[in-house]
């Protein structure tokens, strides 16, 4: 259902994608794996049109949404919902603001259907009673938490992660992954998460996707990827210093 | 290979990439003027460029109408027509001093803020989570900042005005001893309504340039906090300078339209 297609990028003469090629099928999750800096948030940008390629394109069940106007690309972006490595909270607003965004903008629910909502998405998150309270109260991981409550607050059938178990305790990283697993399994969403925690990347892949110097170099199954015979990505898997990836 | 031209084609050059940066960002604001409205910031933003502007422009005017009114005097009593220092106090703070000293001072407030505050957005991925949520953050930020500053900017100004003319008959008539009914038949009967208007078209065009310059600054922001703080200057810097400019050039197309 998402298809990218040769996405090249090059930020002031520095390239960071260099002909991306990788399907997402629908009820997936896919899981992309990389170094830091390698160009994993970038790649996400593109996929939901936050930043466009100098080559390539990106198409959303058979449309191709590159170089789609704004309007019609917030369109397709009502079905997505994207979890920021920061979290990018709006601090202007409260936490129940933030996760009640798109909900007041885009649903005709009436105001107690949102509180009720905003309640149980925070408590999918393991939060309660902070509706009030802004952003810059929270901890880091809270942040992370609350933008992945306001991810998933417009029910969406695509959720993007950016490290979703970055930043946040073993135990409650472990809760975020059975939340990932929950969604996929009850409710069939599509996930594209990025990170370089290995042991959420096995848990919630259906696949998993390597990238390096710009490009995708290995795809598989969890169990395909730990028995690879590409050097690169058994050394990244791995963690070991020794091998093929300069650092 | 003359240093100066070098200099000033450099500045020139790297000035044209933002010139349409800056014109695009104000077209699509345009484009974003419809309903629905977030009314919300739009309140919040009134209240913001407002009533917080609200003691810098009282005490702008006061202190600007006060010492022209004690220049003017002092010049005027050797010539002894000193019933004329209300009229020079009016007719510069409508036409002149009014709008280009509350721009400038407004500038520094509001400018200041909206870069800074969309350029942290900016900095931070906010604005990037803006479009995730399916919110065109022109829509969001720039129209709720352009209709305060339109609005209210003028407002300010019409302020500034007033209590400029109040600090120039305190300092004149109670002061200085001027006849305080020569001081202001002299007045209202050399001045015409367009005075006011003119200055009040002039702030309406401040207003637009100041929250437009801000915000674009700020969404161009690069870099963490300190590129929100070169943004904030540089908001501020371009701003008031455009003010002055396009302060000289109105003064010609008000004669061109003959209205000045
Ligand atoms: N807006 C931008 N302007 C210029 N360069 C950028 C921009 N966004 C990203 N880059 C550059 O692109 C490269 C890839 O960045 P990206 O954030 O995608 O890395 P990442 O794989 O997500 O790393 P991490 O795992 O540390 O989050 C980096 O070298 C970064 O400096
Ligand atoms: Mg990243």
């Amino acid at each position: 259902m998402i298809e990218i297609k040769g996405l090249h990028k090059s930020f002031g003469g520095n390239p960071v994608l260099n002909g991306v090629n990788l399907n997402i099928q629908k009820g997936e999750t896919m899981v992309i794996i990389g170094q830091s800096g390698g160009g994993k948030s970038v790649l996400l940008k593109h996929i939901v049109g936050i930043l466009k390629p100098d080559e390539g394109e990106v198409w959303v069940d058979g449309v191709n949404i590159t170089n789609m106007d704004n309007n019609a690309l917030n369109k397709v972006r009502c079905r997505f919902g994207m979890l920021f490595q920061g979290a990018a909270l709006f601090d202007s607003l409260t936490v129940g603001e933030n996760v009640s965004f798109a909900l007041k903008r885009y649903t005709a629910l009436s105001e107690k259907d949102i509180q009720e909502k905003v309640k149980e998405k925070l408590a999918l998150v393991g939060l309660r009673d902070i509706e009030n309270i802004k952003p810059a109260e929270l901890s880091g991981g809270m942040k992370k938490r609350v933008g992945l409550a306001r991810a998933i607050a417009m029910d969406p059938e695509v959720v993007f992660y950016d490290e979703p178990t970055t930043g946040v305790d073993p135990i409650m990283a472990d809760a975020i992954n059975n939340l990932i697993l929950d969604l996929h399994n009850k409710l069939k969403i599509t996930s594209i998460a990025v990170t370089h925690d290995m042991v959420s990347a096995y848990k919630i892949a259906d696949r998993i996707a390597m990238l390096y110097q710009g490009a995708i170099i290995g795809v598989g199954t969890p169990d395909e990827i730990k028995e690879t015979t590409n050097p690169i990505i058994h050394q990244f898997i791995t963690g070991e210093a020794q091998g093929p990836i300069p650092h | 290979m003359n240093p100066i031209i070098d200099f000033l084609s450099y500045n020139l050059r790297r000035m044209a990439i933002p010139v349409g940066g800056v014109g695009l960002l104000f077209i699509n604001t345009i484009k974003s003027f419809r309903p629905p409205w977030e009314r919300e910031n739009i309140v919040n933003q009134m209240v913001q460029v407002g009533v917080m502007s609200l003691p810098v422009v009282m005490i702008t005017g006061l202190f600007t109408g006060m010492v022209l009114a004690a220049q003017t005097y002092y010049q005027f009593h050797k010539l002894t027509v000193e019933t004329a220092v209300g009229l020079v106090v009016g007719l510069s703070m409508t036409r002149e001093l009014g709008p280009v000293l509350a721009g400038l001072m407004l500038a520094g407030r509001i400018g200041a803020a909206f870069a800074s505050e969309i350029g942290t957005m900016t900095v931070t991925e906010q604005v990037d989570a803006l479009h995730t949520l399916a919110t065109d953050p022109v829509k969001y930020l720039v129209v709720p900042r352009l209709i305060a500053c339109a609005a209210l900017v003028p407002i300010l100004t019409i302020i500034t005005v007033f209590i400029g003319i109040a600090g120039g008959y305190v300092v004149g008539v109670k002061m200085f001893g001027i006849n305080g009914t020569y001081y202001l038949r002299n007045m209202s009967e050399y001045m015409c309504p367009w005075d006011i208007m003119g200055g009040l078209v002039k702030a309406f065009i401040f207003g637009i340039v100041i929250a437009i310059i801000g915000c674009y600054k700020g969404f161009n922001t690069e870099g963490g906090a300190e590129g929100v703080g070169r943004a904030t200057t540089g908001a501020v810097v371009t701003s008031c300078i455009l003010i002055l400019i396009l302060d000289f050039f109105i003064v010609f197309i008000y004669k061109g339209l003959g209205v000045g």
